[in-house]
């Protein structure tokens, strides 16, 4: 006689299929962000102390389930039940499940500390080491050994160790790529340090972990890793200034940026020019490199920079573009349509 | 100074109907005040939690903004922590401390209106800053710097300070009180080790509550100062730390979680028996178990902060220190197993509540010990895995037993009987729903959700799950409306209670249902651990009660004051002159000052007590 056939145990027998549904469904590992999916040393052992744990307490759980259950079914109440015997307690089961717990947590705080320290210390403290800035609500990517600088989309070489170091310009946020490395706050005034290494060629998700204010969810960055070919290549290719507009609408836009009417230079960079060295904003030197924009959060597309660069507070709410420059905070400076076509057409040329 | 003659208004004798809730210092009917203004808190913070599902159903959805959604999860946290679970528990210190340790009233009555009222200004004032348009938007536990000026010009920052200040001032009289009361009013006979485990567990937590409260006040004033006064606490431009922050509000934060387990806890621990038939597994064991876990709550808030980058020692210490709470933990689950063992068990609503307390607080308990492993915790850390774990333990844990002592005490605080039927549908829809809401975050944290993110995209594979806990979520709003139809019913026409309708084990059972309002007719002499269980089956001989009195004729109770109330009302215009005008403030002070003054030269009864007095 089993006790789900029980009509009042009809809820739990809905909710343990459900939950075994959403269980199967969220087994896939393809997720962007799964950190089952672990494609480079630091997410692996992570994981690997994750597996511990978690089969330590499904043991735990399973007993403890098992002793609730069979309670619940053989001492239910009978109309026949004298009062059943008042034992107040005993020592030797008490004692026991007071050491056997201590001991398994023992066990398993070996190996989570040795993961810990080789997580936390670089195997290579001369290995290639990028800085990491987070701002409200995007990041800057630095090599500085290399002299490149980037937003939003880190290039690092497969196989190799990189060191990260993380560091914000306003609020706290965090620098998290769930397949390569767990996550390690990037806070104003402290040098944090991470290291990762991604074992294959991909192009992995980051996120921001830390709430940093009202447009947090749109903190998002990617991560490729390349062969080390590609790497100096895309390495050589970061370090040209930018790219002479060709077109006539593009130097139409060069022209708009470089303006006193937009000011678009005086938050961003685009090296080469004459004016535009702001460091504000994201460097714009290789913009049309990168596949995403706006922080990872849409692909770089003619229509996307144009919905941002039309109305950047409805694409990312908040954000400092949108309340401190002057087109967007003063209405008799706003960029009309063919400008904005214009401005886009130039960002666009930035190979 | 000679003697000035103060209360200008007399003081209230027997006042009746809603003068008799505002004057009242009876420790039922504050505890009553507590639960139902507790409970409409619990339904505001969970209406603030259906808005942030329903925005989060589906992937990139816009039902709410960006800037509403932030607020929505810092209202809701700071709700459900200090307006509901923290109050809820409170209301059952309120009502059943005193009934449990075999006294008429807590140790300072009018001290103990004061705490309620005071606490309902804060609750207002946290709520009001709704409507001027201004929450707080940083989260409950507040990030520095994101709480600075420069990034939060707005007064929702300032409100949370003001009304978690306020609220601070209530918690701290409250637990003086309840330590007072419960150490020196017990009934004779009634040793440390044969007080009621709930009675234990609330003073435990009343201690905690005295040395934890401190630690968030002087954060929260320097939080104040930095964005009122431009001093430099957190801020990092001027030299500031914002990581002293973050061990400022975990030092106090890590034990103010056990302030809201402890009394769960507690709770569990009396239900447990009553329906078993069987005394607590264990007594000592568990109340040792309730002292280590409560002094090691000061020992873990760095466990908050594994990925501030602390460095790979102290996250060790922090993991071990956190995974040795787990021992204690065990020893409670095991002893409250221990004591269904071989018993009588009774499977009616509060036990229900009871042992779903423990399969939920053992899943919540257990991914705990997850996070406490540093090295795999940088993977979970800040996102739905968190969120899945700390449901576990204040929903799962903490809600189903304070729900659980809804059901129990039902019979003692309204006099009626609840609708068992309901009352068991209420408890299948809350156990079903919470698991659908709840048990999928774990998988989300784990494919990467962070928390506090007011969308997604739809090529992250986390639609099909979050759409599964927003259905959770409307499970659980039914299994409520179901329990309050129930408690409603019941309370205006349910059939009347015995005075012990479970058989049980406490004194608060010995007692009519309700309560007279001076409680016990005669002082019992305790004789038992569970001394009305053995009085009532004649294991301990009868002995003359303490104080003896047959019919409750000439007990002097203390009598309502309007003065708690006045100072209450002082501290809520004071907060509002912090808020937007000094001068206000000065003005709040000379209200709580008159109260103040004019309570402590109140004389305790006045006028002359009357023959026929408590009846």
């Amino acid at each position: 006689m089993s006790i789900l056939k029980r009509p009042q145990m009809r809820p739990v027998v809905v909710a343990l299929a459900a939950l075994a549904l959403a269980a199967l469904s969220a087994c896939t590992i393809d997720n962007p962000q799964s950190t089952f999916d672990t494609l480079g040393p630091v997410a692996r052992s992570q994981a690997t102390i994750f597996y511990i744990i978690m089969y330590a307490g499904l043991v735990v759980f399973a007993l403890v389930m098992g002793l609730i259950i069979y309670a619940t079914i053989r001492y239910r109440r009978r109309y026949s039940d004298l009062d059943p015997e008042q034992v107040h307690g005993n020592s030797t089961l008490e004692m026991a499940w007071t050491i056997i717990p201590a001991l398994i947590l023992i066990a398993v705080a070996v190996p989570t500390i040795n993961a810990l320290f080789d997580n936390s210390v670089s195997p290579d403290p001369d290995a290639l080491t990028v800085r990491a800035t987070a701002n409200q609500w995007w990041f800057e990517f630095e090599f500085e050994e290399l002299g490149v600088v980037t937003a939003n989309e880190l290039h690092i070489p497969v196989g190799e160790v990189i060191n990260v170091e993380l560091d914000a310009t306003d609020v706290i946020h965090s620098f998290w790529v769930p397949k390569l490395a767990g996550k390690v706050d990037m806070i104003p005034n402290n040098d944090n340090t991470m290291w990762m290494q991604a074992d294959e060629e991909g192009v992995f998700f980051g996120q921001c972990a830390e709430f940093c204010g009202e447009s947090h969810a749109l903190m998002r960055f990617r991560v490729v890793a390349e062969s080390r070919e590609d790497f100096d290549r895309w390495v050589a290719e970061q370090l040209a200034d930018a790219a002479a507009p060709s077109d006539p609408l593009s130097r139409q836009g060069h022209d708009l940026f470089m303006s006193l009417e937009a000011e678009c230079w005086s938050c961003h960079t685009v090296r080469g020019s004459s004016i535009a060295y702001g460091d504000v904003g994201p460097d714009l030197t290789h913009f049309a490199s990168r596949m995403h924009m706006g922080s990872g959060i849409m692909d770089n597309t003619h229509e996307n920079l144009v919905r941002w660069l039309t109305d950047p507070n409805e694409v990312k709410p908040g954000n400092v573009m949108a309340r401190d420059g002057s087109v967007y905070n003063d209405p008799e400076r706003a960029l009309t349509d063919p400008e904005i076509t214009a401005l886009a057409a130039y960002l666009r040329s930035l190979e | 100074m000679t003697t000035l003659q103060v209360p200008m208004i007399a003081r209230p004798v027997h006042p009746e109907g809603i003068w008799g809730w505002i004057t009242t210092i009876d420790h039922k009917r504050i505890g009553i005040l507590y639960g139902v203004t507790a409970f409409i808190n619990f339904l505001i913070g969970g209406i603030e939690a259906l808005l942030m599902r329903v925005q989060l159903s589906g992937s990139n959805a816009e039902i709410i903004s960006p800037e509403v959604f932030n607020q929505l999860f810092t209202m809701h946290g700071t709700t459900m922590i200090f307006l509901a679970i923290m109050p809820l528990g409170a209301a059952f210190f309120n009502f059943v401390i005193p009934l449990q340790i075999g006294a008429r009233d807590v140790a300072f009555p009018r001290l103990n209106a004061f705490s309620y009222w005071v606490f309902l200004a804060g609750t207002l004032l946290l709520h009001m800053s709704w409507f001027l348009g201004q929450s707080p938007n940083a989260g409950w536990f507040a990030y520095a710097p994101l709480t600075g000026l420069d990034y939060n010009p707005g007064k929702g920052i300032d409100f949370w300070i003001v009304s978690l200040q306020v609220l601070g001032i209530a918690s701290l009289a409250a637990a003086f009180n309840f330590i007072v009361t419960i150490v020196n009013m017990r009934a004779p006979g009634m040793g440390m080790m044969r007080m009621p485990l709930f009675t234990w567990m609330t003073l435990i937590t009343a201690i905690l509550l005295v040395l934890a409260f401190p630690v968030i006040t002087v954060a929260l004033f320097e939080l104040l100062l930095d964005r009122s006064y431009g001093t430099n606490f957190f801020f990092a431009p001027a030299g500031g730390d914002p990581v002293l922050w973050q061990h400022l509000f975990w030092v106090f934060g890590h034990p103010e979680v056990y302030i809201l387990i402890l009394p769960a806890m507690g709770i569990v621990s009396e239900i447990l028996p009553t329906f078993s038939r069987k005394p607590l597994f264990g007594y000592s064991t568990v109340v040792i178990a309730g002292v280590v876990i409560a002094f090691m709550g000061w020992l873990v808030w760095s466990h908050h902060m594994f990925t501030v980058g602390l460095g790979p020692i102290p996250n060790s210490v922090f993991t071990i220190t956190t995974m040795a709470i787990a021992v204690p933990t065990g020893i409670k689950i095991f002893n409250w197993i221990g004591t269904m063992w071989k018993g009588s068990v009774d499977f009616r609503t509060p036990m229900l509540f009871a042992v779903g307390f423990i399969v939920t607080f053992t899943i919540g308990g257990i991914s705990g010990v997850m996070h406490a492993m540093s090295s795999s915790d940088a993977q979970q850390q800040d996102t739905y895995f968190i969120v899945a774990h700390f449901h576990y333990v204040l929903f799962g844990g903490a809600i189903m037993a304070l729900f659980g002592a809804i059901y129990y005490w039902f019979p003692k605080y309204s006099g009626r009987m609840y609708n068992e039927a309901e009352g068991k549908m209420h408890f299948w829809l809350m156990f079903l729903g919470q698991n659908l809401t709840f048990f999928p975050m774990h998988f989300l944290g784990m494919d990467g959700m962070p928390r506090r993110i007011f969308t997604y995209g739809a090529d992250m594979g986390w639609t099909e799950l979050n759409a599964l806990q927003t259905a959770g979520a409307f499970v659980i709003v039914l299994a409520v409306l179901v329990m309050m139809k129930n408690l409603w019913q019941s309370w205006r026409s349910g059939s009347p209670a015995p005075s012990d309708p479970w058989d049980a084990r406490t004194l608060e059972w010995s007692i009519s249902s309700p309560p007279p309002e001076y409680n016990f007719e005669q002082i019992p002499v305790v004789q038992d651990r569970d001394d009305w269980w053995a009085r009532k089956r004649g294991l301990v001989p009868r002995r003359a009660p303490a104080g003896a009195s047959s019919d409750g004729h000439g007990i002097h109770l203390p009598q309502p004051s309007f003065w708690p109330l006045v100072a209450a009302i002082g501290i809520f215009v004071g907060a509002w002159g912090i808020l937007y005008s000094i001068p206000v403030l000065a003005i709040g002070g000379a209200i709580m000052m008159v109260g103040l003054y004019a309570w402590s030269f109140e004389p305790v009864n006045d006028p002359e007590p009357q023959d026929g007095e408590g009846d």
